[in-house]
């Protein structure tokens, strides 16, 4: 491969940067009114603020409800139980039920697949009154496990999906060299097929982690008490209808996107092979 | 014997229990209006004893929890609400009535004539809400008594250039308008309780608004936080608002609040909604006794007084005004001066039904695309489309003998199809492995997947009103085809929102995988500087939650303080009121989806590209071919097989994009913008629940999919040939 010309770099540069400053301008501007003081209203086109103050954070951060409690900690510890308990639970069910549709044979297979992509063009906000009556007859309303098994099993589809695609470019050689050394069917799972899937399971635990840390409208609807909300129904009371607070919006929600971002930076890598590995090959 | 008497041991102990089991008070207040509730309701148990547990929900969330939560057994003893939703939650039967309870005289009249629905009293009044006139006297010395008045005050106090304004509200909702339209005489029902918007009031009401926004006198698409930071900046003399905004006024502003001026024109005062927020008593309440103490003891005396000097209400009990430190209350006595004129907002079904078809009139006058005169018309049909009568019943005999035949049917195809060459046990040898690993996930698919899956599609063959549902066949999907109500091309009807929505996805798609491409181009260089970089930050959009995106841009997107308009301002160009035309709406939708959809296009390409063998474009040099062939020959073909699912997917995910719609366009201008998805949604849960209608709704978008679905896999299939 030749070495391309300094200026085609530079062309390639200016367009990279553009695309860049297109990018960050709404990021930007979030951040600045998360950092200006008052629900400043003036037209300008500026993305940095004047004059910073943290008085948003604090009162995000910090600020406690009637009642003396410390609310953002309780949403926050409750966001992670969640998100947590939803990437662990829907990546077991998700990886076994993978395995078994790519290696597997057994009646209904195609359906089952086809069933899987069919749920997902139901629009899921008229999935909610049926979900809610279920989930109250299990008497799991306003609780954080149900809002978890609700999470993890919407995600699941699309997890399956993406995992079969990845366990399908794995050679089965592999699986029947461990067998022919004696090793079990679980034994295989555990110890060849999972490790080898390794990318493919960052990038799925990374959206079953987005999918239950980002959701807002079940959480809204199936959870009653403030201590239990999660962030992203806590930072809708800054938005509501009669009345926004753009400062306290904005600084809530560079709190709540923060660590999905460091997760995507942490994951991306993975990204790009664990997403295309299943389309590309197969 | 024994165990009888351990049976009313238990018994006994559960009574005991549920005696000291706490009260459960649903509010919706924040700031000082909750902590004076929490202090009312300490009272309350230092009186009694009994605990009181209180629970603050989000306003736009508060009706849709009591009336999901209330039949099932998991809804408060006692909730405040507002009195005009109070006809639903009767017919719903979700409030215990209190006519043999309450004492008429202890509060205002208007007050308790709010809570009467069908000769019976719900609910006790707490406090009045209305609009009346915040005055900034530095400015306006002497407040307006009339419109001639304050016609003649408001040249000197505007500029709209400068942006100053005599006078400043939400005129674009209707709450604030209604009191225009009384004030012109016009009413918003008919003698039979019918609404009806073709009157001299409506349009006279319509022009006189229109002509103070023309002249500049009011700001356009006002909104709450606009108004308050107007006033606040002494950029707006006067203000007509409720007693909410007290709490906003900055300490500097000098100001008083006086009732809404006279109209001059018809010599009635400007008379806004009376609205009267109450105690109401759950019909499920645990404890109804105490339920009704607590409520009664809210609403009264001590109560009283707590919420009127700490939570800044206005008290609807009589006897408190007695207090001096609430007689002469300035904020508290004006505001029960300005009630006065205040027409009790009306608690029935038909109210409700006026809101949708008058904010979209509102804002077709104020935007300009409908003349004051036409509103009414405009109205009346916006009003008979949303407001649909119910289908006739159907029986259910067809349905079941359909069911019955499918099912003949299905089992005499099972039983004719050819005996596999096979038995079962060879051809799946791992059935019973395939079955544990299956097992939990189906499970929980089952459960929480397909069942409401198969329930959300049956609930399309049913009408849903107040709780209960009807089986009116296939009449929902009629009225959505034969688009009853709606001329087809008119926003609202089925096919014109399909097409929006056709419209949407491909452009949006178009977009996506163009720019995510180009950019996957420009990266894949491996010698490139900084690619790590720029990879990084090309990234970012797709980690913000789409919810938080569509709420920035939204703010991008603001006409008065946007950071588009900004940089328009800063190129030299007019600001522009995007949400008020269809293009540049739609637009506005399109830029934000864009910019949250890109990068994962992007990492596809960028994956995909990785994986074509760099010697094909090594012999295509040999052979000489240009770089724009190696392009059209080796690259997009070459890319082809990994785009082409990410692209049917990412056409899935737009087409029931729901968040940006509702949240940046919110449908404007007049629904135009809505599309499929977000219009099942406002059938659902903004046009009194109709479940069925928006289940059906769903049922003609999964068809839609469905049917794109079958075509793709026809691409990918043929693909599959072509490459494999």
């Amino acid at each position: 491969m030749n070495r391309p010309s300094a200026l085609k770099m530079a062309f390639v540069h200016l367009g990279l940067s553009l695309m860049c400053i297109v990018t960050l301008y709404p990021v930007l501007w979030v951040v600045k009114m998360a950092l200006s003081p008052t629900d400043g209203l003036s037209l300008t086109a500026n993305p940095f603020p004047e004059t910073v103050t943290f008085e948003h954070f604090r009162e995000v951060l910090f600020g406690t409800d009637a009642e003396g409690r410390w609310l953002f900690g309780r949403q926050l510890l409750s966001s992670l139980v969640v998100s947590g308990a939803t990437t662990v639970v829907g990546l077991t069910l998700a990886v076994t039920a993978a395995y078994a549709l790519s290696r597997f044979r057994f009646p209904g297979k195609e359906g089952g697949m086809q069933a899987l992509l069919v749920t997902q063009m139901f629009p899921a906000t008229l999935m909610l009154v049926p979900i809610y009556s279920i989930l109250q007859k299990l008497r799991l309303l306003d609780t954080l496990t149900g809002l978890v098994l609700v999470y993890a099993t919407t995600a699941l589809p699309f997890c399956i999906w993406m995992l079969k695609g990845y366990f399908d470019t794995l050679p089965r050689e592999l699986e029947e060299a461990a067998v022919m050394d004696g090793a079990s069917p679980l034994q295989v799972f555990l110890r060849v097929v999972l490790p080898l899937a390794r990318p493919a399971l960052a990038v799925t635990a990374l959206f079953s982690f987005m999918t239950a840390w980002n959701e807002f409208v079940l959480a809204a609807t199936l959870l009653n008490d403030p201590t239990r909300f999660t962030l992203p129904v806590a930072l809708q009371r800054y938005v509501g209808e009669y009345k926004v607070e753009w400062g306290k919006f904005a600084a809530c929600a560079l709190v709540v996107s923060a660590p999905v971002m460091a997760l995507f930076f942490a994951l991306q890598k993975h990204l790009v092979g664990g997403l295309t590995a299943g389309g590309v090959k197969g | 014997m024994r165990r009888l008497l351990a049976l009313a041991l238990l018994v006994a102990a559960w009574s005991a229990h549920a005696a000291d089991a706490p009260l459960k008070l649903w509010h919706a207040y924040r700031g000082a209006e909750e902590a004076a509730l929490l202090k009312a309701t300490g009272l309350f148990t230092q009186k009694t004893g009994v605990k009181v547990e209180l629970l603050a929900l989000p306003y736009d969330a508060y009706a849709a929890k009591l009336t999901n939560a209330i039949p099932h057994g998991a809804g408060p003893d006692v909730f405040l609400f507002n009195h005009e939703r109070l006809r639903n939650f009767q017919a719903q039967k979700l409030v215990a009535p209190t006519t043999d309870r309450i004492v008429r005289g202890d509060y205002f009249a208007n007050t308790v004539e709010a809570l009467e629905v069908e000769g019976q009293l719900y609910g006790y009044p707490l406090s009045l809400k209305s609009l009346a006139l915040y005055v900034n006297t530095r400015l306006v010395p002497q407040p307006p008594a009339n419109t001639d008045e304050l016609l003649r005050l408001l040249p000197t106090l505007s500029d709209a250039g400068q942006g100053r304004f005599g006078l400043a509200y939400e005129s674009g909702d209707f709450y604030y308008h209604a009191a225009f339209l009384f004030g012109f005489d016009g009413p918003l029902f008919d003698a039979s309780g019918r609404a009806s918007f073709q009157t001299q009031g409506m349009a006279r009401s319509l022009t006189f608004v229109k002509k103070l926004q023309d002249a500049g006198y009011i700001p356009q698409e006002a909104s709450g936080a606009l108004v308050k930071s107007l006033f606040n900046d002494e950029r707006a003399a006067m203000v007509i608002s409720g007693p909410w905004f007290a709490g906003e006024v900055a300490s500097s502003v000098p100001y008083r609040v006086v009732a809404l001026p006279v109209v001059s024109a018809t010599g009635i005062p400007m008379r806004p909604f009376l609205g009267v927020e109450a105690a109401f008593v759950s019909s499920r309440a645990q404890q109804p006794q105490k339920a009704h103490q607590l409520a009664r003891f809210l609403s009264m005396g001590e109560a009283s007084r707590v919420r009127a000097t700490q939570g800044r209400q206005i008290p609807a009990d009589v006897a408190v005004y007695q207090l001096p430190e609430v007689r002469d209350d300035v904020l508290i006595s004006s505001f029960r001066e300005a009630a006065r004129h205040a027409t009790p907002m009306p608690n029935t079904l038909e109210m409700a039904r006026v809101w949708e078809p008058m904010k979209l009139t509102l804002r077709a006058v104020l935007q300009g695309g409908t003349a004051p005169e036409e509103a009414g018309a405009l109205a009346d049909r916006r009003y008979r489309a949303l407001h649909r009568e119910r289908p006739p019943d159907a029986s259910f005999a067809p349905w079941l003998g359909l069911a019955g035949a499918l099912v003949l049917g299905g089992g005499v195809w099972v039983l004719r199809r050819p005996a596999a060459p096979l038995p079962f046990r060879q051809r799946y040898p791992d059935v019973a492995r395939a079955a544990a690993y299956l097992a939990p996930a189906a499970a929980g698919l089952g459960v929480l997947v397909f069942i409401p899956f198969a329930v959300g599609l049956s609930l399309s063959l049913f009408h849903h009103e107040a709780g209960t549902y009807t089986f009116v066949g296939l009449a929902n999907f009629v009225d959505i085809l034969a688009s009853r109500g709606y001329r087809i091309t008119e926003p609202l009807s089925f096919y014109f929102t399909l097409a929006v929505t056709l419209l949407w996805a491909l452009v949006n798609v178009v977009l996506h995988v163009g720019i995510g491409l180009a950019l996957a181009l420009l990266l894949k260089n491996p010698l490139l500087k900084l690619r790590g970089l720029y990879r990084v930050l090309l990234i970012i959009p797709w980690a913000v939650p789409n919810y938080i995106t569509a709420l920035m841009w939204k703010g991008m997107f603001h006409r008065q303080f946007g950071a588009i308009n900004g940089l328009l301002v800063m190129l030299g160009l007019e600001p522009v009121s995007w949400f008020t035309r269809f293009s540049t709406a739609f637009a506005a939708n399109v830029a934000t989806n864009t910019w949250l959809g890109f990068p994962f296009m992007m990492v596809v390409a960028l994956g995909a590209l990785q994986s074509i063998p760099q010697e094909l474009y090594e012999a295509a040099e040999v052979d000489g071919a240009s770089r724009w062939t190696q392009l059209r020959r080796i690259t997009l073909p070459l890319l082809r097989p990994a785009m082409l699912p990410a692209i049917i997917l990412g056409s899935v995910w737009t087409f029931n994009m729901f968040n940006i719609i509702y949240l940046v366009s919110g449908g404007e201008p007049g629904g135009g913008t809505d599309i499929l998805v977000s219009e099942a949604f406002r059938w659902a849960f903004q046009r009194n629940e109709q479940y069925g209608f928006a289940a059906a709704y769903s049922v003609l978008i999964f068809v839609v999919l469905l049917g794109w679905s079958a075509f793709t896999r026809r691409l990918t299939r043929a693909d599959a040939e072509v490459t494999g």
